[in-house]
């Protein structure tokens, strides 16, 4: 039961708010409460499966396989809990972070359904209602790229919706065709049954289909242009939201459907996905350098944390996998926060060119000391959680002699520093010419609400670093169980009562 | 009847995806609506055609003929033509709304937001 929780939460809170469409103070707290019942849910499931115990519900009573199964095993619970935090983060952010016209037209209720399809699509064991998650989390998404927009951010709408459409297209004709050659949409039963399938070459293609359809949800090279078309066209909490989980829902289910339906290795995949790893981590950071908008920047940064995760998908070792899931967990916080601390230095600045900042540091010396945790975590600076996501995924990289690419990982981190150290210098540092044009609005609402979320995060990153025990061990616990599947198999086919 | 609509499928793909790649975006929503309906189709091809078979079991039986069709595919199929329509919907009122307020409908034209400097 608890595991339906997730999903049920969010999607009730939807109708709940739709309700009170005319009262966004009313919604405001609503949300944040729905929120943090989600988290609390989550680190419930996390604590009853961080044993190893795999949690399962039938939909209806169906008998798998028939029926849709969710599952929630380490990595699931893992997700759904920072999916929880950010939310948290996101929603208290936005009691005054996010402007009364797009309040007033179903902002709450958006985010609810967004964070219903990526629990959705993080708990399923079905591949067709994957596919349904994520057509709820897009269609979310596409209404919140648009909503209130000027000129920018309807252009950027536009290229976010197609290429996002066609990915889903790609998926849908893969699952298809799966489903013609398999005869089943149930995970664990395609696990099951595709080592003794006969047509490779056919299994092959729809390997690369996903490939396809989900390297475009994770922004990978080459396919990742609509990320850095859009996501800086967006206000900051949505950017928040959207460059923490949308791009990580993508990267969840490279991990689940690489390692459980096609293992990597059996399909000739390795090699693709390491070489494209490489050029999604040195693309990425590579476009960040010249960028001066500070989200346009951001979203370049997403785009070559991605490449480090298929690095690790593509090494595959327990070592490695263990890395990639910290490092998921590490970059979904830090690189909200980073997008909420742009939006609270444009509110101080008054713009989110990095070029017309300046001297925040004098004028909101706290800013930057909360700046320098994500950015410096985001570089891989010891002891923050970036440096030991960083250090796992590099040796384990190193231990399968990828040198080259264990070279590009150091060199993109490098980068990254680069990258940081200009905003910081632009930003913070350098004088100031001109007197900023803050719209001193007298309704705007007080700026604790804005800073406290990224305390917060900002919080867990330092945690994740000092602490790095634990956490690393339930990964690592978490990576076995995606390298033996049988567990999972076990789990969905044969529902314990 | 396979390759027919296998024939059927590649077309609608080529020419949704020929319709994407010219810079009206009026023919960007045709062709996402056309590799919608494709990638349906192909979902009704692949997993096999049976003529005549309807998926029931005769009264008094126990189980099904030996050659049935397959209801799971239609399934998905409505499932996808039920989203792919409200994504459709959704497509056609943003398309109108940015020609409108960016005003232009050329694709090439889109690009204000892609400057380094803006």
């Amino acid at each position: 039961m608890l595991i339906l929780l997730p999903i049920l939460v969010p999607l009730l809170t939807a109708i709940v708010l739709v309700g009170c469409w005319t009262r966004p103070s009313v919604q405001r707290i609503i949300a944040l409460g729905s929120s943090c019942v989600q988290l609390a849910v989550a680190a419930l499931l996390l604590h009853q499966t961080s044993t190893g115990r795999i949690v399962t519900i039938a939909i209806g009573a169906w008998p798998p396989p028939f029926g849709i199964v969710l599952v929630a095993d380490i990595l699931s619970a893992l997700m759904i809990t920072v999916t929880g935090v950010v939310s948290v983060a996101v929603m208290v952010y936005s009691m005054s972070g996010i402007d009364a016209n797009r309040e007033a037209h179903g902002y709450y209720p958006l985010l609810s359904t967004l964070l219903t399809g990526v629990n959705g699509a993080f708990l399923t064991a079905d591949i067709f209602n994957l596919y349904v998650w994520f057509e709820l989390l897009l269609i979310s998404s596409f209404v919140l790229t648009a909503l209130g927009g000027g000129k920018g951010q309807l252009e950027g709408a536009v290229k976010y919706v197609t290429l996002n459409l066609i990915a889903s297209v790609v998926f849908l004709t893969a699952t298809g065709v799966l489903y013609g050659i398999a005869g089943t949409l149930s995970m664990g039963d395609l696990a099951a049954r595709i080592p003794a399938i006969q047509h490779r070459e056919i299994l092959g293609m729809v390997a690369v289909l996903y490939l396809v359809a989900f390297g475009i949800k994770a922004a990978m090279f080459p396919l990742y242009m609509w990320l850095p078309a859009s996501y800086h066209t967006l206000p900051a909490p949505v950017g928040a939201l959207f460059s923490g989980l949308l791009t990580k829902v993508g990267v969840y289910a490279f991990y689940r459907m690489f390692t459980l339906v096609f293992p990597a290795m059996d399909f000739g995949m390795t090699t693709l996905i390491l070489v494209i790893s490489g050029f999604t981590m040195l693309v990425g950071v590579l476009g960040a350098a010249v960028q001066y908008e500070f989200r346009r920047l951001l979203s370049f940064h997403i785009v070559s944390q991605i490449g480090y995760l298929l690095f690790a998908l593509g090494v595959g070792t327990p070592l490695a996998l263990a890395g990639g899931i910290f490092y998921t967990i590490h970059n979904i916080i830090a690189k909200a926060n980073l997008y909420l601390i742009a939006g609270v230095a444009a509110r101080l600045g008054g713009s989110y060119d990095i070029r017309k900042l300046g001297g925040l540091f004098s004028a909101a010396p706290w800013l930057g000391i909360l700046f320098l945790v994500p950015a410096l975590s985001l570089a891989g600076v010891p002891p923050l959680s970036g440096f030991w996501a960083k250090l796992a995924v590099i040796r384990a990289g190193l231990e399968r002699e990828h040198y080259l690419l264990g070279a590009v990982a150091l060199i993109t981190s490098l980068l990254t520093l680069f990258s940081m150290s200009k905003v910081w210098s632009e930003v913070f540092w350098k004088q100031r010419d001109s007197n900023p044009e803050t719209d001193a609005d007298p309704a705007q609402r007080p700026i604790a609400y804005q800073v406290a979320p990224i305390a917060l995060l900002a919080a867990i990153t330092l945690t994740l670093g000092l602490f790095a025990e634990p956490l690393f061990a339930l990964v690592s616990d978490a990576a076995r169980q995606l390298l033996d599947p049988s567990a999972y198999v076990d789990a969905v086919l044969r529902r314990a009562p | 009847m396979h390759i027919l609509l296998a024939l059927v499928t590649g077309i609608l793909f080529a020419g949704g995806l020929y319709l994407m790649l010219r810079r009206s975006i009026v023919k960007l929503a045709f062709g996402l609506a056309l590799i919608a309906q494709a990638a349906n189709l192909a979902i009704f091809t692949s997993s096999g055609l049976v003529r005549g078979e309807p998926p029931i079991i005769e009264a008094g039986g126990m189980r099904l003929a030996a050659v049935s069709s397959d209801p799971v595919p239609q399934a998905l199929i409505l499932t996808a033509i039920v989203i792919g329509f409200a994504l459709l919907a959704f497509v056609i009122v943003l398309i109108k709304r940015a020609a409108w307020i960016v005003g232009t409908d050329d694709l090439d034209d889109l690009r204000n937001v892609d400057r380094t400097a803006t």
